[in-house]
């Protein structure tokens, strides 16, 4: 590669300095500012309930992370023989009920206002994808309750999962496999996919509403408008 | 409707778009203090679901008839996990396929489970220190040929459907069962004490997490999923998606759940591989909305929009006017 072809630029194009380095701050900087990340105005029509969902999504989200925590350093069996353990695992509960239910409303709301519309296809992908995680995490979790749920949904999952070939590598009846996805691996997973959602979302901007297309929207012939 | 088009300078893309103050970081410290408080509050009046667990143990003194019908069958190689095939063994019984697609016999056998050597004959042996008796009928069974095994188990297992308890023993009438009325004596004296709950688990470890092998023997008796049964949690009762007492349970799997209450995965033998095949594909659609014509449209044919922008299409028609 030659050393223009390294070289990164300016937001107005003029190149700076070499290397990779270079190319990949200058192009962060160009896809996000601090501006675009940490706004003070936005577009009007985000003071719709409909962009409240997304928010209250992460609120949550913060309380089944924290309240994981609790439990993890704890440790397993922390919750069955203590009020306050059980009183956390109560908290760990209600916050990923909360955490799905405003996860799907998001969802429905994103999807009825076709927030993939203008280039923002990859932010719904994503999106999409941290749901399905997040189902993924939560089953996990479901399995690691040391209870009676855990061992009869174990059970009955198993022939689901053998199903695919895959029981042999996700073995849900092994409660040390499903322990270590659950407090770790899968949260920092759906974790860092909502880093990476939000930062589409305030890179790429708000979707404008349907049927008000900005202006210097190039549309084919025949093309309906977005 | 398009996904992609060209990029477009933001500023190119708002104009014309009236802005308002927006403290997203104000918004996100409320929406979190807000959180605390109705999760505390749903923590503290309605708790979460606890039922303990069940145990080998807690089965061998609830339902003996049944535990001893359990391990004599997986001593015979009949029951479902002595017959499940991969990735447990090399049997069939719960083998799933599509036709040619059989990825569950092509990924073969990884968590080996050897259903009479490891529910009856590995942990009997480790119980014959000081126990003649049981050392001897161990070594009956084992020197017998197969079809005299068979004989014996298929006998004691018929003889079972009207076994009663008497001072905590399995009692069947007479018959030739060989040394098999011993052999499940002592299993169930062993189950009893707790002691088969923790040599299902033993292996050349010291530490262990894998509860495969104990959970396989609870879920091929009638104690187990009786249980679940009482709970509302069989497959019938839409039981993945629901969980002990009067909460939600994992309400997001209701689709998932749903193919298997009707036709025709309600009655298929490979349901578990259908239905996962249906919700890989829903999942894939899911995904890709943005470029599936037809399904990226319903927002712009059925107008929920309007009442997610309400104000803004209010604003904008007062501004034509």
């Amino acid at each position: 590669m030659s050393e223009a072809g390294e070289a990164g630029s300016h937001p107005d194009g003029a190149a700076t300095e070499p290397g990779w380095t270079a190319a990949v701050r200058d192009r962060l900087s160009r896809r996000l500012t601090v501006e675009e990340l940490l706004p003070t105005r936005q577009p009007s029509y985000v003071g719709s309930w409909v962009y409240v969902f997304g928010v209250v999504t992460i609120a949550a989200l913060v309380w089944v992370v924290a309240s994981g925590c609790v439990l993890a350093f704890m440790g397993s069996a922390w919750w069955h023989t203590s009020s306050l353990g059980h009183f956390f695992n109560s908290i760990h509960f209600w916050s990923v009920q909360m955490f799905f239910i405003f996860m799907v409303l998001h969802l429905w709301g994103q999807y009825w206002g076709a927030g993939w519309r203008d280039g923002r296809a990859a932010t719904w992908m994503v999106g999409v994808v941290i749901f399905l995680f997040s189902i993924v995490t939560a089953f996990t979790g479901y399995l690691v309750q040391q209870n009676f749920d855990s061992q009869w949904i174990a059970v009955n999952a198993k022939d689901a999962v053998n199903s695919t070939g895959l029981g042999g590598f996700f073995n849900v009846l092994n409660f040390g496999q499903m322990y270590g996805l659950h407090v770790m691996l899968l949260p920092i997973g759906v974790t860092l996919l909502a880093v990476l959602h939000i930062l589409q979302v305030r890179s790429r901007g708000v979707v404008r509403p349907i049927g008000d297309p900005y202006v210097a929207e190039p549309t084919a012939p025949g093309e309906p408008l977005p | 409707m398009r996904a992609r088009r060209p990029p477009v300078a933001k500023a190119d893309y708002y104009r014309g778009v009236r802005t308002a103050p927006y403290d997203l970081l104000k918004e996100l410290a409320i929406a979190t203090i807000a959180m605390l408080a109705v999760v505390l509050v749903l923590s503290a009046i309605l708790s979460s679901p606890d039922v303990p667990s069940a145990t080998i143990q807690s089965w061998a003194r609830s339902e003996p008839v049944d535990f001893v019908t359990t391990a004599a069958s997986e001593l015979a190689g009949q029951s479902t996990t002595a017959q499940y095939g991969p990735p447990y063994n090399d049997g069939s019984g719960s083998v799933q396929s599509l036709g040619p697609i059989a990825p569950q016999q092509w990924a073969g056998v990884h968590v080996a489970v050897n259903a009479p050597l490891d529910y009856v004959l590995e942990p009997l042996s480790q119980a014959t220190v000081g126990d003649q008796t049981l050392a001897s009928a161990l070594s009956t069974f084992n020197a017998a040929t197969a079809t005299q095994q068979q004989g014996w188990l298929t006998a004691y297992i018929q003889a079972l459907g009207g076994a009663t308890v008497v001072n905590s023993q399995v009692v069947v009438a007479s018959g030739d069962y060989g040394p098999v009325p011993t052999l499940m004596s002592r299993l169930l004296g062993l189950a009893r004490t707790g002691g088969l709950d923790a040599l299902l688990l033993t292996s050349d470890h010291f530490y262990q997490t894998d509860y495969s092998k104990p959970l396989l023997f609870l879920a091929d008796g009638g104690y187990f999923p009786g249980l679940a049964q009482a709970q509302d949690l069989t497959g019938s009762q839409w039981g993945m998606m629901n969980e002990t007492g009067r909460y939600p349970g994992q309400a997001w799997l209701w689709l998932y759940t749903l193919w298997y209450q009707i036709p025709p995965f309600n009655s298929a033998s490979n349901a578990d591989l259908l239905v996962v095949l249906v919700m890989t594909v829903l999942s894939l659609g899911l995904l890709l909305i943005p470029f599936i014509p037809g399904l990226r449209d319903i927002p712009r044919w059925i107008p929920i929009h309007r009442l997610i922008w309400r104000k803004h299409y209010a604003e904008l028609a007062h501004r034509r006017r």
